[in-house]
């Protein structure tokens, strides 16, 4: 119940956090990822002061034998540098640069109204699903 | 062209702030990752960890985007080919669950964690990225 309250109200800053940023504007994304063009590096300062909160702030909250309201942390634990990490990622960059959207943006921005982020949502759930079949067999 | 202005850069950095205090608290009260491809995937696809924290977290998302263009002005929806959106979509949905990661899971919270794998990801989703608008917009030369 109180993970519940606790993920709604995190939703709520991320979304808040990403509109304000400019993350949610296509335009500023591709703006930030036109180098060659008319850069806009703004962009760069919401990677940069995301960072700055979460290098610092990770550090001490992992010192701590558990989570305040869950009974142990669950971080990722896969360390191997595979191909799948590079095509996927590679993948990943390719969309996002043809679209001006990656996943919290898309989401945060149905929040507008935009009939561009219901088409962009449902193209992702398309990707998930995509790999789902073809990577994720049932054993 | 280098155009930095105050009034792009300080929204960017005080948003920032906001993702990574987001990021921080779900770490240190519910010890999750906020990676929001993962959350999502798992919320529709996954139907043995099909959890409702998942589900307040991508409704948290959506709202907090609702709450701040309620109080706010937005810049206008931007016009992109409904094509590109499709296909740019669907290869930042395939592609980030092929990477194991998007923008925050990699970006903010991997990188956070002295992630290896996280640094080489956002490296390549970076170049990537670059690379599309490079062609896109300077040899293709479509106008979104």
């Amino acid at each position: 119940m109180k993970q519940c309250a606790v993920a709604l109200l995190v939703g709520l800053l991320f979304g808040w956090g990403l509109s304000l940023s400019g993350m949610t504007d296509p335009a500023r994304v591709i703006g930030f990822l036109d180098v060659a063009g008319h850069w806009d590096p703004s962009l760069l300062f919401v990677m940069g002061g995301a960072l700055m909160v979460t290098g610092v702030l990770f550090r001490f909250v992992l010192r701590r034998s558990s989570p305040f309201f869950a009974s142990e942390f669950q971080l990722p634990v896969n360390r191997i540098l595979s191909p799948r990490l590079l095509c996927g990622s590679g993948l990943f960059g390719v969309g996002w640069g043809l679209s001006g959207y990656c996943p919290g943006p898309a989401l945060t921005s149905l929040g507008f109204g935009f009939l561009n982020s219901v088409i962009v949502v449902c193209s992702m759930l398309a990707g998930f699903f995509a790999h789902k079949v073809i990577f994720e067999q049932r054993a | 062209m280098l155009e930095v202005s105050l009034e792009s850069f300080i929204p960017a950095l005080v948003g920032g702030w906001l993702i990574g205090l987001s990021a921080v608290a779900l770490l240190f009260l519910n010890g999750r990752v906020a990676g929001v491809s993962g959350i999502l995937n798992s919320l529709v696809f996954d139907r043995k960890d099909r959890q409702l924290w998942r589900l307040l977290f991508v409704l948290g998302l959506i709202l907090g985007g609702f709450f701040f263009s309620a109080t706010t002005v937005v810049p206008p929806e931007y016009p992109a080919s409904a094509w590109l959106l499709i296909a740019g979509g669907f290869l930042v949905g395939f592609g980030a669950r092929m990477g194991g990661g998007c923008t925050s899971g990699h970006g903010i919270c991997g990188l956070s964690l002295l992630s290896l794998r996280s640094l080489v990801a956002v490296i390549v989703f970076m170049l990537t990225g670059i690379l599309t608008v490079y062609v896109l917009h300077h040899i293709v030369g479509a106008s979104l």
